[in-house]
């Protein structure tokens, strides 16, 4: 029991963590909230089912290439859509369900409703301290922690990264020091893409596909960034990782847990807002110059 | 006689000098009119069911155009309301057999109290984080709802309750009128002081308060009001549907009102009800049944209007539609028709 907490909720957390944190980028960047973000995690899953399984590809190359179309996806829907409507914030949230609701039924659409599944990367088990975990599941959470480290290096070591830093910070005083604002947004939206893309090519193989796979997750990051603090990268990490253990520890521990394993990540969410109503390490956003 | 006269000749006058000079008053007067008498032309029951739902609706849309669109309080869990309405109407009218005229006025009371519930905790948050818990509440009822499941039937929802009326053209004429009469109502609310308080809340809360407004009483006012409003349509709808099931607090409905809000137009309180009149019989039947789109792509190509209307019309198509055709005096701020070039009350040139 307490082995499975633990690696379910390592697994979980760790793709929560992808997902919040592309969302919070976008977020912190470009003051956009991609309510799309989770349709592109399905969107990439169900890409490598169609390319590795329909069409036959080899299962990396199948993953490499859905992970760029989904990072075109995103960044041609960021320039063509996004960027037109983004000073009106509640068009912008219709929009982005808009889009997350094509993308879901174009899913629907093409592979109909049926539940699919998608081949492991590498199969097996290996024992680590007398508990039989899945390579999967050791490999899902390698590559988390690795592409986590890779983003904190990109933001906090190369001039990219300190330019899409510093565009979060104050767009205006960014834009006079130089710093090309509209291209930093889009390289963030194509990171916040390709981030999430990952992510649904490392849980594919753990999942069953469904065009409502977007929804739930959804929910999970819009809490994470609340509970860490819209903005904060750290806060986005530690937040997904308080949820994603509560899901599992309700998962296992409460009865029907599934059902309540939403409302008592939820609830976690709220009591710490009540308590701190910018999140955990929430940057308080001045306002925002007219 | 003498005053029925009066009053006579003073709503034809009002007739002519605010209605009739303005094309889209007109317009919805009429409409109006032709929806009141719609079942002596044709009383086929699909056709009422969706009107009636799309009432019912459009109470509800209208209702979050109040807390969201007045005060700039972005509610994201607005089917907390009519979720809490509609189990309690049903549990009640289930379980004590009390008629649908006592249960909807209880269910929109669950309702004020579950805006109180949720009002007070929300007041210290502002912006997006207001929206990312207002979207929580609904979903962790409904993960108790379904957890409960010998009380509230779970995931299937409970059904046998009463219906509201006898007959489809009964429920109609009680759904229809009331729609018209709570929009009137809201309208007329979001038009009175407290409704300038709230834009002023909206726009620069900071300066309200430093005005002497103590903007969290308002706030939670227009918790409990939207909260009341969409409470109505939640007991209505309850009673409608002869079902209390949990699509009445899933996020598709949260996501649904503020689509149909914002397409109609913020802020107007008459766009979130046209908003539901076009876009729900528009993505319930029509698509399919006239313009023969398989029924596999309805909800894709229902998506894809919304989002190019909105990529063109980003304040909402009725917003849009009436910032073309009427201009407001700058001196009397009245509304007057776009080819005007003098104000029709005080002749004050129109830019």
């Amino acid at each position: 029991m307490a082995e499975n907490i633990i690696i379910n909720g390592l697994v979980l957390s760790g793709v929560y963590a992808l997902l919040a944190i592309g969302f919070s980028l976008i977020f912190g960047v470009a003051r956009i909230v991609n309510l799309a973000h989770t349709a592109f995690y399905m969107l990439a899953a169900y890409l490598i089912y169609s390319l590795a399984v329909t069409a036959g590809l080899n299962l990396y190359l199948s993953i490499f290439l859905a992970i760029v179309i989904v990072v075109i996806t995103g960044m041609l829907s960021y320039r063509l859509v996004i960027a037109r409507i983004r000073q009106h914030e509640a068009t912008t949230l219709i929009v982005t369900i808009a889009l997350a609701v094509i993308l879901q039924e174009a899913l629907l659409k093409g592979f109909g409703g049926t539940p699919r599944s998608v081949p492991k990367i590498i199969s097996g088990s290996t024992e680590i301290f007398g508990v039989a975990v899945l390579n999967q599941q050791i490999l899902t959470f390698g590559i988390v922690l690795l592409l986590l480290v890779a983003t904190w290096l990109f933001l906090m070591k190369t001039r990219t990264g300190v330019a899409i830093r510093s565009t979060a910070q104050d767009r205006e005083v960014a834009n006079l020091m130089g710093i090309n604002v509209p291209r930093m947004e889009m390289t963030t939206m194509a990171i916040s893409a390709a981030l999430a893309a990952v992510a649904g090519a490392l849980v594919a193989p753990l999942l069953v596909l469904t065009p409502g796979m977007w929804t739930h997750p959804l929910v999970m990051v819009l809490a994470i960034v609340v509970l860490g603090g819209l903005g904060s990268l750290k806060g986005s990490l530690i937040g997904a990782f308080i949820l994603g253990f509560a899901e599992n520890l309700v998962i296992f521990l409460a009865p029907s847990g599934s059902y309540l394993k939403t409302s008592v990540a939820l609830t976690i969410m709220i009591i710490v807002i009540l308590i701190r109503p910018e999140g955990l390490f929430g940057v308080v956003f001045e306002e925002e110059r007219g | 006689m003498n005053i029925l006269s009066f009053y006579v000749s003073r709503s034809y006058q009002f007739l002519r000098g605010e209605i009739l000079v303005i094309p889209s008053r007109t317009i919805a007067l009429l409409l109006c009119l032709f929806l009141l008498f719609f079942p002596l032309i044709s009383a086929n029951d699909f056709i009422l069911r969706v009107l009636i739902l799309a009432s019912i609706y459009a109470i509800f849309a209208a209702s979050w155009d109040l807390l969201s669109g007045y005060t700039g309080q972005i509610n994201f869990g607005h089917a907390l309301f009519f979720g809490v309405a509609a189990y309690t109407a049903g549990l009640l009218n289930y379980n004590l057999d009390l008629a649908p005229w006592a249960t909807i006025p209880i269910g929109a009371l669950a309702a004020v109290v579950a805006g109180l519930v949720i009002g007070i905790p929300c007041l210290r948050l502002r912006g997006t984080y207001l929206a990312f818990a207002t979207l929580a509440f609904p979903l962790i009822l409904l993960g108790v709802v379904s957890a409960i499941s010998s009380i509230t039937g779970g995931e299937r929802g409970f059904s046998g309750v009463d219906p509201l009326a006898g007959s489809r053209v009964a429920s109609y004429y009680i759904v229809f009128p009331s729609m018209m009469v709570l929009g009137f109502i809201m309208w007329k609310i979001a038009d009175s002081n407290t409704g300038l308080i709230f834009h002023a809340i909206r726009e620069d809360e900071v300066t309200a308060r430093a005005s002497g407004i103590n903007t969290t009483r308002y706030k939670l006012l227009a918790f409990c009001l939207s909260g009341l409003f969409a409470g109505i349509a939640g007991g209505m709808y309850v009673h409608f549907m002869k079902v209390a099931g949990p699509s009445t607090l899933e996020l598709l409905l949260s996501f649904q009102v503020i689509i149909w809000a914002v397409f109609g137009g913020i802020a107007t309180i008459y766009g979130p009800i046209a908003g539901v009149f076009i876009l729900y019989p528009l993505q319930d039947f029509m698509l399919s049944r006239y313009l023969h789109v398989p029924e596999e792509l309805t909800m894709l190509i229902f998506a894809c209007i919304v989002l190019i209307v909105l990529l063109f019309m980003p304040q909402g198509l009725i917003t849009w539609l009436r910032d073309k055709t009427e201009k407001i005096c700058p001196r009397c701020k009245l509304q007057n028709v776009a080819t005007r070039s003098k104000c029709r009350v005080c002749t004050a040139d129109l830019d």
